[in-house]
């Protein structure tokens, strides 16, 4: 789950010139961290981004006072963190840009799709609307925390035994959901899986073997 | 393989998705105590409270809102629901999230219709992080407001015109807004807070206030810009349900273009006080999606009370809150529509034993 498939990119794909004349034609990823580091930076500002794109940026100039970084301590899939953001990173920015846990994905960025949603001390929420910094001692838990060792969790397990999923994006969003769904107790029955899913949203349509994956990890983990 | 366009696009969209998480600098400061936050925002006029943020957060990556200092309010001690005394009704903490507050017993089995209402806004992920503090303070979903790339809104920027009067205004209002103002108040739980008579506590530097619900929120008239009649130094700290008996047979209604995880186009918030001969002795009606702020249906309570309840009697009731209605080109199919589901509404509250 926690895979590399937010890189939608062939490399070797014609259709790459466009990125190849910026001269960075690896990934998606390396991509926009690449952007980083050019003019798009200077109206960026640079903080925003993690210590790796920070260097890249380094010869930028910000025009304007950014936010003075705070420090925060985060517990991420069981793991203390001590961070130092820009107030202005998001939960999801600071999981993925500095600490390359790159399984939350980000869909939408407005809390409207919820690819990016984490488990925060347990209960789910959509880490793109959340400051890393509100997140003082909190215990997050991403896909990426998910399994045990190689073990996957059920609900994971069920989302491949019935195909839960098309392309991939929105599917650690999902999982992470559907654990806090189960959970919380609102998978009893079809309809209410549905309707307490609804923040999630999957652009391939693969709600059905959504439902079922969730109806069969249901028994597993509750 | 993607065709070139298709690669430029995506290119494209990389940067735009970069661009929009930038927000203007501010400063950050963690309040731990209610006093504090309070003091803090005070000498700060641009400082703004951070709660949940499912909204300000949003609304700062459009460019919407560009506060100059966020004050971390989510530690403070706001987090608790209490009975007050004397049965007089509860207090509920402004920081309660509202997943907590819509699946409390007590509010499932006193005030339905604030559950329900809680229930049918956002999706889960939203509800655990959103506030009540914060509920209050949503600012509309018209999409002249939401986005700066429209030049003119008078809520947006004063003076610069409105976009939604001659353009697409499909969820716009149709009771009380101005020449300067169609917007719609967005939130669920504030429509039945409005049929329930809550009353909005607030401190500010000079101490505490309470406010009516029903004057909480304003309507646009010649000052759109302005959404609430609380002032910027002022903190919500709780809201107080006056006890209402007969509240325990109450509905929020709520129709939309999808089946779940959108904003309403029109919402009933009901309540009704029967004998047993289903005679109305009163009723608590407020409506959402129609109007600047949650619409208590005053004609709608007036008409009923000593009436049998019966879907004529909600039929005339519904036609006199919705007389002074005026329809805009895309929108006026709220009118007809918020009389049906006054009466919906109104129908399954008096069929609840």
């Amino acid at each position: 789950m926690a895979s590399e498939s937010d890189v939608p990119f062939d490399s070797e794909a014609d259709g790459l010139s466009e990125l190849s004349i910026l001269g960075y034609p690896e990934t998606r990823r390396k991509f926009i961290k690449q952007v980083a580091g050019t003019s798009a930076a200077i109206a960026i500002g640079p903080n925003l981004l993690s210590a790796a794109s920070l260097d890249q940026a380094g010869a930028t100039s910000a025009g304007d006072a950014a936010s003075d970084s705070v420090k925060v301590n985060l517990k991420i899939n069981g793991k203390g963190y001590a961070l130092d953001v820009d107030p202005r990173v998001t939960l999801l920015d600071a999981l993925r840009e500095q600490l390359h846990l790159t399984g939350s994905k980000k869909g939408c960025d407005h809390g409207q799709c919820g690819a990016c949603t984490v488990l925060v001390n347990g209960r789910r929420i959509n880490s793109c609307l959340s400051l890393a910094v509100t997140h003082e001692g909190d215990e997050i838990t991403t896909i990426e925390g998910l399994a045990n060792g190689d073990e996957l969790h059920p609900m994971q397990s069920a989302f491949i035994e019935h195909d839960g999923f098309q392309c991939g994006y929105c599917t650690p969003g999902q999982i992470c959901s559907a654990v806090a769904c189960v959970k919380e107790g609102h998978a009893n029955s079809d309809d209410e899986i549905r309707e307490w899913m609804s923040g999630n949203i999957c652009r391939c349509g693969a709600y059905p073997n959504i439902l079922a994956a969730i109806k069969e990890a249901r028994s597993k983990t509750a | 393989m993607l065709s070139g366009l298709a690669a430029q696009t995506a290119s494209l969209c990389s940067i735009a998705a970069l661009c929009e998480i930038f927000m203007n600098p501010f400063t950050y400061s963690r309040a731990t105590d209610v006093d504090q936050a309070v003091a803090e925002v005070s000498g700060k006029p641009h400082g703004k409270f951070l709660g949940g943020g499912t909204n300000l957060i949003d609304l700062m990556k459009m460019g919407v809102e560009t506060p100059e200092a966020l004050i971390d309010i989510n530690r403070l001690p706001l987090a608790q629901i209490e009975e007050l005394p004397g049965g007089k009704g509860m207090r509920i903490g402004a920081m309660m999230r509202n997943s907590d507050l819509a699946e409390h017993d007590l509010i499932k089995s006193r005030y339905p219709v604030l559950s329900e209402a809680l229930l049918s806004g956002a999706s889960p992920q939203l509800r655990n992080m959103a506030t009540v503090g914060g509920n209050l303070l949503q600012r509309t979903r018209c999409y002249y407001f939401y986005d700066p790339a429209f030049p003119a809104c008078n809520k947006r920027k004063p003076g610069s015109g409105c976009g939604a009067i001659e353009g697409f205004n499909r969820i716009h209002a149709i009771l009380g807004q101005s020449e300067q103002c169609i917007a719609t108040h967005p939130s669920d739980m504030c429509v039945a807070l409005a049929a329930l008579d809550a009353i909005v506590r607030v401190r500010g530097p000079k101490g505490e206030r309470e406010i009516p619900m029903t004057d909480f929120h304003r309507l646009p008239g010649d000052t759109p810009e302005r959404d609430t009649n609380l002032q910027p130094d002022e903190l919500i700290i709780a809201v107080d349900l006056p006890a209402m008996p007969f509240a325990t047979r109450s509905h929020y209604l709520k129709v939309r273009d999808r089946a779940s995880y959108a904003f309403a186009l029109v919402s009933v918030a009901a309540a009704l006080d029967l004998d047993s001969n289903k005679t109305i002795k009163a009723a608590r009606v407020a409506l959402g999606g129609v109007a600047h702020k949650p619409w208590r249906a005053e004609k709608v309570e007036k008409e009923l009370a000593g009436k049998q309840a019966d879907e004529r009697t909600f039929r005339v009731a519904a036609e006199a809150e919705l007389a002074a209605a005026k329809g805009y080109k895309h929108n006026s199919f709220k009118i007809e529509l918020a009389k049906r589901a006054i009466v919906r509404a109104l129908s399954s509250v008096a069929a609840m034993e």
